[in-house]
């Protein structure tokens, strides 16, 4: 077999939000490079097909609304012990401040933050990750390096994310690393209908690379977080945004 | 739902723009005010206010004030 360092052979991960975008893949990609997947979403019909495009044996998938302890409990009981666990699972809803409502704020939080935590709080008590393993969580820059008019909600609930990957990273070490990626604007369904393509193509004017991202540049960039090619990251956030930070 | 109620909860997303200026015919995206947020407030008012999803492709095909509302109204 040839050289690389980015391998995932013999490696069990755990993904959530698999059933569409960057979850999806990511999925595809750590299948390709070797790994045993666990797939897990709300969305069953998009799980059966991130499961039927991965390449490789014994890939599965658990159908799971993360904002229900219920389900939280049944999902890590389930589980097989983990190599790597991405948190990728989120949602979003551009909201100025003045119209932020009880119903979207918990919401998004539920989702975006109290998922994360309460699920890493588990595989942990439970013993899930072996020696070694890879902690990574889809961030975003928004909330976290940057605003945006609407986007208070989502950027409070990322912000808080964001701290909680540091401590866990610090707690973890030195057994498991916990490190996020912070992607700018990817092509995925995430935004909904929210804005017009005349919009999307004057916002991309705003990267330096002049293109938003695909699910498939962050992928790659979960992958090598995943690998033993990062094995003294930790801690760490990991920027994909096609510049859009540097201005 | 008729269009001066709906003109009053469109005024009530603009902050110096007086609603007598506000009437059926305006061509909202040409008012100085106008920007990125409004626009998400109007999609959030109509949300709040008559239970109607407006998608960014609505605001971008009305022209006047009574464009958008014709587009809210036929989504109740
Ligand atoms: N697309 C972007 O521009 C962008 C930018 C920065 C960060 N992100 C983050 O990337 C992650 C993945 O988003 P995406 O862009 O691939 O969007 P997506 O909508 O394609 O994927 C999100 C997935 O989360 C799942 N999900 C939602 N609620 C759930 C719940 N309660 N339980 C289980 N699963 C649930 C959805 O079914 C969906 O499959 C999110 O955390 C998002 O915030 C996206």
């Amino acid at each position: 077999m040839a050289y690389n360092p980015f391998t995932l052979e013999g490696k069990t991960i755990l993904v959530t939000g698999a059933a569409g975008g960057i979850g999806r893949a990511t999925s595809i990609e750590c299948a390709k490079l070797g790994a045993k997947l666990v797939l897990t979403d709300i969305n069953e019909a998009g799980l059966q097909e991130t499961l039927s495009s991965l390449e490789g044996v014994g890939h599965e998938f658990k159908v799971a609304d993360l904002t229900s302890q219920d389900a939280l409990d049944t999902l890590v009981a389930e589980l097989p012990l983990l190599d790597g666990f991405v948190s990728n699972a989120g949602v979003t809803k551009p909201t100025p401040v003045k119209f932020i409502n009880n119903t979207d704020l918990e919401r998004i939080m539920s989702i975006n933050t109290f998922a994360p935590i309460y699920l890493t709080q588990r595989l942990l008590k439970k013993k899930k990750f072996n020696s070694g393993a890879s902690l990574v969580f889809t961030v975003s820059i928004g909330g976290v390096y940057t605003t945006a008019p609407g986007n208070a909600m989502y950027g409070a609930s990322k912000g808080a994310l964001q701290v909680f990957v540091r401590n866990v990273a610090l707690e973890g070490a030195p057994r498991i690393r916990c490190n996020s990626v912070n992607p700018g604007m990817v092509n995925t369904n995430l935004a909904g209908r929210s804005y017009s393509d005349e919009d999307k193509a004057k916002d991309m004017e705003t990267y330096p690379m002049k293109r938003y991202g695909e699910p498939r540049d962050v992928a790659l960039a979960i992958v090598y977080l995943l690998s033993d090619a990062s094995s003294w990251v930790t801690g760490h956030s990991l920027i994909i945004d096609g510049g859009k930070t540097l201005y | 739902m008729d269009i001066k109620d709906f003109i009053e909860k469109f005024a009530e997303q603009f902050d110096d723009t007086p609603i007598e200026n506000l009437t059926a015919e305006v061509r909202f995206k040409e008012l100085d005010e106008w920007s990125s947020l409004i626009a998400l407030s109007v999609i959030a008012m109509a949300d709040e206010e008559y239970n109607v999803t407006l998608v960014a492709t609505d605001i971008r095909n009305s022209e006047t004030i009574e464009d958008l509302f014709n587009a809210v109204q036929s989504k109740l």
